[in-house]
């Protein structure tokens, strides 16, 4: 159990780097509390899990510092970090039993036997495993030998973080469901660190109390779901989450106010001074926006129904624009006019929300 | 599902049927009809019943040769088969030695067999050979073609550089195919090397070692060509494998019931050998 602090770190898979795409992982600073359910959610290939292979030392960084309670452990290798990691595939010893397999990792560490066999019950018991405890783990279903993987990594009673890599998606969509909520409920029993790496945001905002949004080998944003929700940082994570996604439009500044195309928008942060982006644009997510009298003018494309929502999508002149209305509104024909929430219009420089 | 009758699917069957007539039954039943006849030749043929197979089976000629045929294919596997993990575990795993490695591994491979037996023998001559020459030289007595223990060293050293790269570039096979998250699996949960070896590797290599082994046994078990060219069976007998008795006994000295009721038992237990080791190691697969 303890504090995991990465510090500074960049990693490359290549020998010489000479510009930005060449790094799997940019300067990445972060803190993970102790016991804290952490995500970390990016599509595919943004650096998740060579992220998550730092952490564990499977991989060396090329750049920067990993501390556990403050010590540098940067050059411990995946046994001296006493960690746990569940990969995406469910890894299993085939010779073996299911109860081998759970006590494979105690007897590698010289563990006496009684203790094992107490461990092993114990975490079987959890995992609802008893049954099959003498049965050869090869002859499990794809979720039964997730659920030894997850059983091997929990058997350690110290280890200091329990790091999960896509860890259910060779599972059944209904058992999904089911082994995500012993996850959280295992996290709530034993309070320890865990980080949950998905390209999945249902699966990352449902696991986790803090989602940790990467891009391109960056830190986008860390914070709670509705931190998220409500105050993209980046317009990445503004139409990485929510479905459909934020609305990111072009825009101008006009003596320090935003407009489109001579309508003028109130923003939550446009009185902060905006200046020097190569590209400004405006973030607005569809579910605070709604149709009035007046407003930024817009034309109708196209309606469709989710049963409790309509989704409209829109074109006006800063691009085009989606807004979510109750089933039952009238959506009006042809031609509208849109007003944002203000305290959920945000202005981007460069991607990055202008702030202070 | 409603299957339609149709016996007209039988004329799909014919060509393989005729196929594996040609080349399989026709020439097994000749073999057959020769091990339960006499014959003086002219198509004349008596029928003997069983005296051939229980003169081949009390003949001390037979047990001694197919003695050593199994303790040659036993020292050929016990050899060839660690040797081989061994080389396929270290291996190049990525980069330009992967091709090289593969390459050179291939080439004893593709080599004809009778080629084999002549570059094993002149390399093995005691006056001329490198191998011979340099073995003496470095005051070992070593002359293939008349002490049976040199005959016997250089067959089963002839029979390890042309076969082992087999089962290296099998066990290469299995062992790519293994996802590296059993490898960090392993790292994380504290395993030794050994313990990767045998819980991870082994395992997965479990159906690329039974082809191996089954194909090791065969070859090995049925070998001919080289040590006909090599040693010729020589000295004496002492290298005279069921392969080479048997044609000796057929071809030699005509002595053809004998020999086809040698060649039916020969067969027999390469047969029942495969199938009872297959079914052995496959006996946990269809459980899971």
């Amino acid at each position: 159990m303890s504090k995991i602090t990465l510090q500074d770190l960049s990693h490359s898979y290549l020998q010489s780097q000479n510009k930005d795409e060449d790094w799997a992982i940019r300067n990445v600073n972060i803190d993970w509390q102790d016991g804290g359910a952490y995500a970390l959610l990016g599509p595919s290939g943004c650096g998740k899990t060579t992220l998550l292979n730092i952490i564990s030392g499977l991989i060396n960084p090329t750049k920067g510092k990993i501390l556990f309670n403050n010590v540098d452990i940067t050059k411990k290798n995946p046994v001296e970090r006493n960690i746990a990691q569940i990969f995406q595939f469910p890894v299993i010893y085939d010779t073996m039993t299911v109860f081998e397999n759970l006590a494979f990792p105690l007897r590698n560490r010289q563990i006496p036997e009684d203790e094992i066999n107490n461990k092993v019950n114990e975490i079987a018991e959890m995992l609802e495993l008893t049954s099959t405890l003498n049965n050869r783990a090869s002859g499990l279903t794809a979720d039964g030998k997730q659920k030894i993987s997850l059983g091997r990594g929990l058997a350690r009673s110290d280890v200091n973080v329990i790091m999960f890599d896509e860890p259910l998606t060779v599972i059944d969509p209904h058992l999904k469901w089911i082994l995500r909520s012993k996850l959280k409920e295992l996290h709530q029993k034993i309070k320890r660190t865990m980080i949950y790496v998905t390209h999945d945001q249902t699966e990352a905002l449902t696991f986790a109390d803090q989602v940790v949004v990467m891009h391109d080998g960056q830190i986008v944003q860390t914070g709670t779901p509705v931190e998220l929700f409500e105050k993209p940082k980046h317009t990445f994570v503004g139409h990485f989450i929510g479905s459909p996604g934020m609305n990111i439009l072009s825009c101008q500044i006009n003596n320090g106010s935003v407009a489109i195309n001579g309508t003028r928008i109130e923003t939550s942060n446009s009185k902060i001074g905006i200046s020097n982006f190569s590209k400004i644009e405006l973030g607005i997510r569809p579910e605070f926006i709604s149709f009035d009298k007046k407003g930024l003018p817009v034309k109708i494309l196209n309606v469709s129904n989710t049963g409790k929502n309509k989704i409209i999508e829109t074109e006006s002149d800063g691009g085009k624009i989606k807004l979510i209305i109750k089933a039952g509104e009238k959506v009006p024909e042809g031609s509208a006019f849109l007003t944002f929430k203000k305290d959920y219009t945000y202005v981007y420089g460069d991607d990055w929300i202008v702030e202070k | 599902m409603n299957k339609t009758v149709n016996q007209k699917a039988w004329f799909f069957v014919i060509p393989v049927f005729v196929l594996v007539a040609f080349n399989a039954i026709i020439p097994l039943m000749t073999v057959v009809n020769y091990a339960f006849q006499e014959t003086f030749g002219n198509n004349q043929f008596m029928w003997e019943g069983t005296r051939w197979f229980k003169q081949i089976l009390v003949s001390e000629r037979f047990h001694a040769a197919l003695g050593r045929q199994v303790l040659f294919t036993l020292i050929i596997l016990v050899i060839q088969i660690p040797l081989g993990i061994f080389i396929a575990l270290n291996m190049p795993k990525e980069g330009i030695g992967v091709p090289i490695c593969l390459v050179l591994m291939s080439m004893p491979l593709l080599i004809p067999w009778n080629v084999v037996g002549a570059m094993w023998n002149i390399f093995a001559l005691p006056d001329i050979g490198f191998l011979g020459h340099s073995l003496n030289a470095m005051g070992f007595d070593y002359n293939f073609t008349q002490q049976s223990g040199d005959a016997w060293f250089t067959t089963i050293l002839m029979d390890v550089w042309h076969w082992t790269s087999l089962v290296v570039l099998l066990s290469y096979a299995g062992l790519r195919s293994i996802q590296p998250a059993y490898y960090q699996a392993a790292e994380i949960d504290g395993a030794t090397r050994w313990a990767v070896f045998r819980h991870i590797e082994l395992p997965k290599m479990k159906k690329v070692l039974t082809i191996a082994i089954l194909l090791r046994f065969m070859d090995s078990f049925m070998i001919y060509t080289e040590p006909f060219v090599l040693t010729g069976g020589g000295p004496g007998n002492a290298t005279a494998f069921l392969s080479i008795d048997l044609v000796k006994m057929a071809l030699g000295q005509f002595d053809l019931g004998p020999a086809a009721a040698m060649s039916l038992i020969y067969f027999f237990i390469v047969l029942t050998v495969c199938w009872v080791f297959y079914n052995l190691m496959m006996r946990n697969e269809s459980k899971s």
